[in-house]
């Protein structure tokens, strides 16, 4: 898989419309999506949305989250007439989508689906020139454009050939974003699109869609279950309630800090003190740790950090006093990494540690010192005294 | 075995004979098949009445069919029409359940991501939906055609039945061996044709067979 910086500037290239300049871009079209009023009741009587009125910004990722059959993909569906309302009006760039003849309104947003949904009988590439092709692009210049996609969404060129029953979970999803992303639409819906896979892989796909995002600026809807994967997601989070009421919509930070009701408050869950360090970035004193090699004889006094030749943490030494020859076998493996960057992080490091200090690395991983627990209680605290902390 | 070798023209005659009158109606049953299966795969009273009216078709003895086919679109008698038209009831009635099952197995979400992309229904139905039912629907295609190989013998009751001619004709003139060469040549064109159709099968769905 190729770096970001790699695939940055492939993105670069085509941008510019450079040597290839195949590639038709939106040229900074923004679109803003609209729900005004919308209902949707099902033939049964069921309502799935219940006057639901709400702007998605251009250019950001909105999330929309909640229970199963609180509305939340009924809505999304919406957006591209995969139903219709019952009442109310959607209005995309300014434009009713109910005057737009439905496959002309999809094949200028882009749609990624639970468990990818590629088609098996055609090849990753023919998967991904799918909506260029229905544009009436020609075959070539659609299977360069599904090339240069592969490369962004993170896949050797050698998938290309694959069929879809070929790739794990994970590489279907990417494929899935790369055939949304084909026709460069400026609006991308997706539902609840990571959800078949698992957490590692989960967590590098949502890493990879930011990354994107923050390239290609879409207008992106997302929709999830998961309270974590929304607030990781999403700078505007709308959550839905049973019976397809909204229920708050606001920035992740402030659903935290000041949820509307007691069911935005279950929902985002019992540690949502916790989760609010997310979103904090104060500053937690750095102290020095004693650290030692492999193979070195040292006096043990208190824990000791193990480190390699280039000072990454290996883990912690503990439990002897006095001298001893440090040996892989005595370490005790530690928690997780402080990168510097959330009170979240600093938090948990501490609280992981086996020493309760929080391991501190740099970008390249080399260790700078340790924190402590009480240190980032005393910084939230400080951050709640300032007004950090949305009410 | 001897009768082949010294009637070699006669036996390919009514090989020819036999793989029209099996083939022919597997290809009209086939076409005709698929719409009403598509029908069958999309709504439940389709399937509800279908379903069973194709199982009182297969159940209706070929002999009885073929026979009575004349008096219903009245031709006369001896034109192949009499076999034909039987056979391609049978086939509808085998092919509608294939096609149906087939499509209705086509996964939701790809139909659902297809239906996003902005296919319209005749594209998506053309280049997503047939195609991946194309391994049901051929295993289908193979039984329907051996049973019609099998099945155009009964024609001979009327005149016209390739190697059924050969049975009736052994049985009359107590002709062991004639009888013996209208039962290999059915069983070995019920073989090639079954070969055939799955390797056309084959060749039409590689992406059926990949692994990781």
């Amino acid at each position: 898989m190729p770096g970001y910086a790699e695939r940055v500037k492939v993105f670069g290239i085509y941008i510019q419309g450079g040597p290839i300049g195949v590639v038709v871009t939106t040229g900074g079209i923004r679109r803003v999506i609209e729900f005004r009023a919308v209902t949707k009741r099902f033939e049964d009587g069921t309502i799935a949305v219940d006057e639901l009125d709400l702007t998605v910004e251009a250019g950001t990722i909105t999330v929309f989250v909640g229970p199963s059959g609180c509305g939340k993909t009924t809505s999304l569906r919406m957006v591209n007439r995969m139903i219709d309302p019952t009442s109310g009006t959607i209005l995309v760039d300014g434009k009713d989508v109910l005057t737009v003849d439905p496959p002309t309104l999809r094949r200028g947003i882009g749609y990624v689906i639970q468990q990818a949904g590629l088609f098996p009988h055609r090849t990753v590439l023919d998967n991904i020139a799918t909506v260029p092709l229905l544009s009436g692009w020609d075959k070539r210049k659609a299977r360069t454009r599904a090339a240069e996609l592969l490369e962004i969404v993170g896949l050797d060129a050698n998938f290309g050939k694959r069929y879809p029953a070929q790739l794990s979970g994970g590489q279907q999803q990417r494929v899935g974003v790369a055939r949304a992303l084909a026709a460069d639409p400026p609006v991308l819906l997706m539902d609840e699109p990571f959800s078949a896979v698992d957490p590692v892989v989960r967590e590098d796909l949502q890493n990879e869609l930011l990354r994107l995002q923050a390239e290609f600026d879409k207008t992106i809807v997302f929709v999830t279950h998961d309270i974590d994967e929304a607030l990781k997601l999403g700078e505007r989070v709308a959550v839905f309630q049973t019976g397809g009421h909204l229920a708050q919509y606001a920035k992740p930070a402030e659903l935290l800090s000041a949820p509307a009701n007691d069911f935005v408050a279950s929902f985002v869950g019992r540690d949502r003190g916790y989760r609010t360090l997310t979103f904090l970035h104060a500053d937690v004193p750095v102290h020095p740790v004693t650290t030692a090699k492999l193979g070195e004889r040292v006096t043990i006094t208190d824990w000791t950090l193990v480190v390699d030749e280039e000072n990454r943490p290996k883990g912690w030494l503990s439990g002897v006093d006095g001298e001893v020859e440090v040996a892989e076998k005595d370490l005790i493996s530690g928690g997780s990494l402080y990168d510097g960057t959330t009170l979240r992080g600093a938090l948990d490091a501490a609280l992981s540690s086996p020493s309760a200090l929080g391991v501190v690395v740099d970008g390249a991983g080399a260790v700078t010192g340790v924190v402590h627990a009480g240190d980032v209680i005393q910084a939230l605290a400080k951050a709640r005294a300032a007004g950090e902390v949305p009410k | 075995m001897t009768w082949i070798f010294e009637n070699w023209e006669r036996f390919w005659e009514v090989t020819a004979v036999h793989l029209r009158l099996s083939v022919v109606p597997v290809l009209i049953g086939f076409v005709l098949a698929i719409p009403i299966g598509w029908w069958a795969s999309r709504s439940q009273t389709a399937r509800a009445i279908l379903f069973p009216f194709a199982n009182v078709l297969f159940t209706i003895p070929s002999i009885a069919l073929i026979v009575i086919t004349p008096v219903l679109i009245g031709v006369k008698i001896l034109d192949e029409i009499n076999v034909i038209v039987p056979l391609v009831v049978y086939t509808v009635a085998l092919m509608v359940r294939a096609v149906a099952d087939a499509l209705a197995a086509v996964p939701g979400n790809v139909v659902a991501a297809a239906n996003a992309m902005g296919f319209r229904p005749l594209r998506r139905f053309l280049t997503v939906d047939f195609p991946l039912a194309l391994p049901v629907t051929i295993a289908g295609l193979r039984v329907a055609t051996v049973s019609n190989i099998s099945m155009v013998s009964v024609g001979a009751l009327v005149g016209l039945g390739g190697y059924g001619q050969l049975f009736t004709e052994g049985y009359q003139t107590d002709n062991t061996d004639k009888v013996l060469a209208g039962l290999i040549g059915t069983v070995v064109l019920a073989l090639l044709a079954d070969g055939l159709l799955l390797l056309v099968g084959r060749l039409l769905t590689p992406w059926a067979r990949v692994g990781r």
